[in-house]
Order: C-alpha cells, then sequence, then structure tokens
C-alpha cells in the first residue's frame, strides 16, 4: 500500500471519489425530481403527458450510459454549445449530472409506478369522491403511499447510480476511474494493490448504504 | 459391474502412461535447447508477442486486424532480428496504463506503443533502446495564436488521462487548463470543435493526426518541443540478454539502412527527415 503512503497520489485517490460522491448526489436528485415527474406524467389522464413519460423512459433505458454522457459532450457541449460552467472539471460534472439524471429518472420512474400500482385503488376513489384533484389526490394520498413502498428499490437505483457515476470519466472528469488508471500509469508494479483499494472503497461505501435502505424500507412500509 | 472395473483400470493405466511418456518428453526438450529464457527463448520457437498502440496514426493504427505505423516497422525489425518470421508475430494492442502489467504478466513479450523511457517505469521492466526520442509539442489550429507552452495561460489544453503529457500540464504549467479523455482522437475531435484550444503529447504523435486526410490544412504543430522522451522498447525485467539483443538489432538496422525504411515507409511520409539512432544512448538494459 506505499502507493498510498505519497501525498500526492493520495490525493488523486480522495478527489476521485469526491467527484463520485458529488455525481451521485447532484445526479440521485435531479433524477428523482425528474423521475417523479415521469412517473406523474404516465399515470396522468392526459394521452400526451403519458405518451411523453412512456417515450422518455423506453428511449433512455435502453439507451447504454456511455452513449448518453459521450452525447452530453459531443453532442449538448460541442455542437449545441450548452456550457454549463467555465471551469471545465465543473462543466464535465455537470454535463456528467445531465447525463445521469436523465438516464436514471428513467428507472426512478418505473420503480415509482410500481409503487402506485400497489396502493389500493380506493384510496385514489376516496379522494376523487371527496372532490380532489387529479393533482391532489397523486401528491397528497397516493405518492405519500408509494414513495414509502419504494424505497428499497430506489436504493438499489442510487447504488446503480453511484457505480454508473465512474462513466462520466469518459468525458474527462477525474472521477475514481481515472483517479486509477492514472495511478496505476505511474506505479505499473502496484497495479492489484490499487485496483483493490478502489474496488474496495466503493464497496465499503455501498454495503452500508443498501443495509440503510433495507432498514428504512423496513421503518416506513405502509403496514397493510 | 465387472466391465466398468476393467474400464476404470484400463483407464488409469492409460492415464499414468500418458503422464509416463509427457514426463519423457519434457526431459528430452529440456536437455536439448541451448537453455535461452527471455524473449530469446521464445524467439526460438518463432513466435513473438508484441504490443503497440492501435490509436496512433504513423506510430501504430489498427484497421481491421493488421497494424501500421512506425512503432509496428520495430516491432518487425527486432522479430526479424531475433529469426522471428513476420508471420510468427502476434500483435496485442497496448494501451498507456495497460503496458507494464502486460509484460510482468507476460501477455506480450515485448512493448513498442510509444513508450517513453523513465525511471519509475524502470523500476519494473526493462528497457531497449532509445529508438527515437520524441518530445512533447502542442497540436493547434493553423490560425491559432498559441506559439508555446508558455502562452498556454487560460487556454483549454487536451491530453489523455493519465499520461505523462497530461501530468506535465498540471504540474508545470498550471495556468493551463486541462481536459482529458481517455484517447488522442476524442481530444482532436473536441480540437476540430473548437471546445479545446490545443492538444498536447509527444510531437511524432501529433505530427501523425495533423496528417490524417480529414483534417489535411486545419491543424498544425507549434514546432517547440519542450521535453524529451525517448521511446524505448519493453521487456521483461529480469531479461537483461534479451533486452541487449535489441539493442544489437537496433544498431544494426541502423547501419544497413532498415532503420530509415521504417521511418520513410511511415512517419516520412509528412515530410520529416529520418532521425539519426544514436547508438551511445543505447544504455537503459538493467
Amino acid at each position: 500500500m506505499d502507493v498510498f503512503s505519497d501525498p500526492a497520489n493520495r490525493d488523486v485517490y480522495i478527489t476521485g471519489f469526491l467527484w463520485i460522491l458529488k455525481l451521485t448526489l447532484a445526479g440521485g436528485v435531479g433524477a428523482l425530481v425528474l423521475g417523479v415527474l415521469l412517473a406523474a406524467m404516465r399515470v396522468s389522464p392526459v394521452p400526451v403527458l403519458r405518451g411523453f413519460g412512456t417515450a422518455w423512459v423506453n428511449i433512455f433505458r435502453n439507451t447504454p450510459l456511455t452513449l448518453i454522457i459521450f452525447f452530453c459532450y459531443f453532442g449538448l457541449f460541442s455542437t449545441l454549445g450548452l456550457s454549463l460552467a467555465d471551469d471545465i472539471d465543473l462543466n464535465n460534472f455537470w454535463l456528467g449530472v445531465v447525463g445521469l439524471s436523465v438516464y436514471t429518472a428513467a428507472f426512478v420512474c418505473e420503480a415509482i409506478r410500481s409503487g402506485i400500482n400497489t396502493v389500493p385503488p380506493g384510496q385514489a376513489e376516496a379522494a376523487r369522491a371527496i372532490g380532489m384533484s387529479f393533482r391532489q389526490t397523486l401528491t397528497i394520498i397516493v405518492l405519500p403511499q408509494a414513495g414509502r413502498a419504494v424505497i428499497a428499490p430506489l436504493g438499489s437505483i442510487l447504488i446503480a447510480l453511484c457505480k454508473n457515476s465512474t462513466i462520466v470519466g469518459t468525458i474527462g472528469l477525474m472521477e475514481s476511474s481515472n483517479a486509477m488508471k492514472d495511478l496505476i500509469n505511474a506505479n505499473g508494479d502496484a497495479v492489484i494493490p490499487i485496483f483493490l483499494v478502489f474496488a474496495g472503497t466503493f464497496a465499503v461505501v455501498l454495503i452500508p448504504t443498501g443495509y440503510a435502505f433495507g432498514w428504512l424500507a423496513n421503518r416506513l412500509a405502509v403496514k397493510r | 459391474m465387472r466391465i466398468t472395473r476393467l474400464a476404470a483400470t484400463l483407464g488409469a493405466l492409460t492415464m499414468a502412461l500418458a503422464v509416463a511418456a509427457c514426463g519423457g518428453d519434457d526431459e528430452g526438450s529440456g536437455s536439448g535447447s541451448s537453455g535461452a529464457k527471455g524473449i530469446e527463448g521464445k524467439a526460438a520457437g518463432g513466435k513473438l508477442v508484441i504490443g503497440v498502440k492501435a490509436d496512433q496514426p504513423g506510430l501504430g493504427l489498427q484497421s481491421g486486424s493488421t497494424y501500421t505505423g512506425f512503432d509496428v516497422e520495430i516491432g518487425k525489425i527486432i522479430a526479424k532480428g531475433l529469426g522471428v518470421p513476420e508471420s510468427g508475430i502476434e500483435w496485442k494492442t497496448t494501451v498507456s496504463a495497460n503496458r507494464e502489467p502486460y509484460i510482468q504478466q507476460g501477455q506480450v513479450d515485448i512493448v513498442v506503443a510509444t513508450y517513453t523511457i523513465n525511471d519509475e517505469r524502470k523500476k519494473v521492466v526493462n528497457f531497449a533502446g532509445p529508438y527515437f526520442i520524441a518530445g512533447q509539442d502542442l497540436l493547434v489550429p493553423t490560425n491559432s495564436t498559441i506559439t508555446g507552452p508558455e502562452s498556454l495561460a487560460g487556454k483549454r489544453v487536451c491530453s489523455v488521462s493519465g499520461s505523462t503529457p497530461a501530468k506535465r500540464i498540471q504540474t508545470e504549467y498550471k495556468d493551463a487548463k486541462l481536459q482529458q479523455f481517455d484517447t488522442y482522437s476524442k481530444c482532436v475531435t473536441a480540437l476540430a470543435g473548437g471546445q479545446v484550444d490545443a492538444v498536447t503529447t509527444d510531437d511524432i504523435i501529433l505530427a501523425g493526426y495533423a496528417a490524417q486526410d480529414q483534417y489535411a490544412g486545419k491543424f498544425k504543430v507549434v514546432g517547440k518541443p519542450f521535453s524529451e522522451e525517448p521511446y524505448g522498447i519493453g521487456l521483461k525485467k529480469d531479461d537483461s540478454a534479451g533486452c541487449n539483443k535489441i539493442n544489437d538489432i537496433l544498431k544494426a538496422a541502423a547501419t544497413d539502412g532498415s532503420y530509415k525504411k521504417a521511418w520513410d515507409d511511415t512517419l516520412g511520409k509528412s515530410g520529416t527527415a529520418a532521425p539519426e539512432l544514436d547508438a551511445s544512448k543505447l544504455s537503459n538494459c538493467a
């Protein structure tokens, strides 16, 4: 492990994982907001919105994330000129967040839609019966119950998102996978230790995350 | 029941015989060979696995299943010097980050892939050569005002993540904004699109890109190298004999004209005259 006793190398390692953390958080928030909106569209009574939601899910769920991230740089930024920050790293970071959110939202949407199916139809009917609008029914009655049913699947999506964040390295952000490549290139004699430390870090962060979501899911489940 | 027992006995006998036969064979060939290890031993079998780059026009470029470029020609010269026919060479694509592991694990016998000799790498692998001395330079659009590394302040510079050129920009030219991709081709695409102001790596790699048909006349190499990158041929750390043998082959290639021919057939097409191979510098073997 003497590779990591060099402060410069430790810096590369820490920066790499900080980027992963930031990507996961920003991407997760983006995906959750977008995903809930998409789920609302998919169950709404308006055909156009339903179509839009279905199209989104089918397109992005079935496109490789690498392509989406790649498109964010060479399509959105290069060709269409969508610059999200002046700093190169920040710009790549936000482009990555856009790609991750757009992609992960498709999965969040499907998870929430399955949660909505666990809410007995009587709940929505009762809400309508006392005069609530579609929006009120969804936000006050259905979504809170649906949300509590899908905490475990959302946890899985978050874990996947965290690992997927490494793909933003393809457009040049010095996240963990690029940091690992950097260290391996400079320390060809320590490939296995470097690899184990990077893989291990993901395990150390993500295994407790998985358990935390499992615990939360048990705590908050709507007991029927 | 009896049949199975018979079969089992027969099977065991056959295996015992086979094992005995194998052992005998091994002993025979072991005492018969000259005892050469490393690449010389491998070459005696008429085969050699050579690691080259696959995405660097003029140096190591893969199209379909064939590789072309200066590094590839150097690889052929070495194979020939070791007595391996061209049909006995297996080319393997290496990228910057996997060259040392490939050599250590024995996935390749030698690496000829724009491989800069430096002290860190010498700790793990042996270097024959250098067969060429490159220098880090900048590739810019034809009408660019960048004249060298000192005019990079505030400019966007692209290089490959984890590479020596990228590291040099990070440590020595901190005012430049560094964009890193995993391949130089992405950098060149970004340069063509105007997202970066310059691409940096070794001059001959850049010359190879500038000479590509689709970019002809659009880019120029600044021509002020700001580092020295001696390209070596990587092989196993403990293979000193093989290393010295490659140096001998290189020396011979410099005098009999095959080195110059390798250059003229590949990078020489850009109009640059063949470099001199300085035999006094072939002193990196451990």
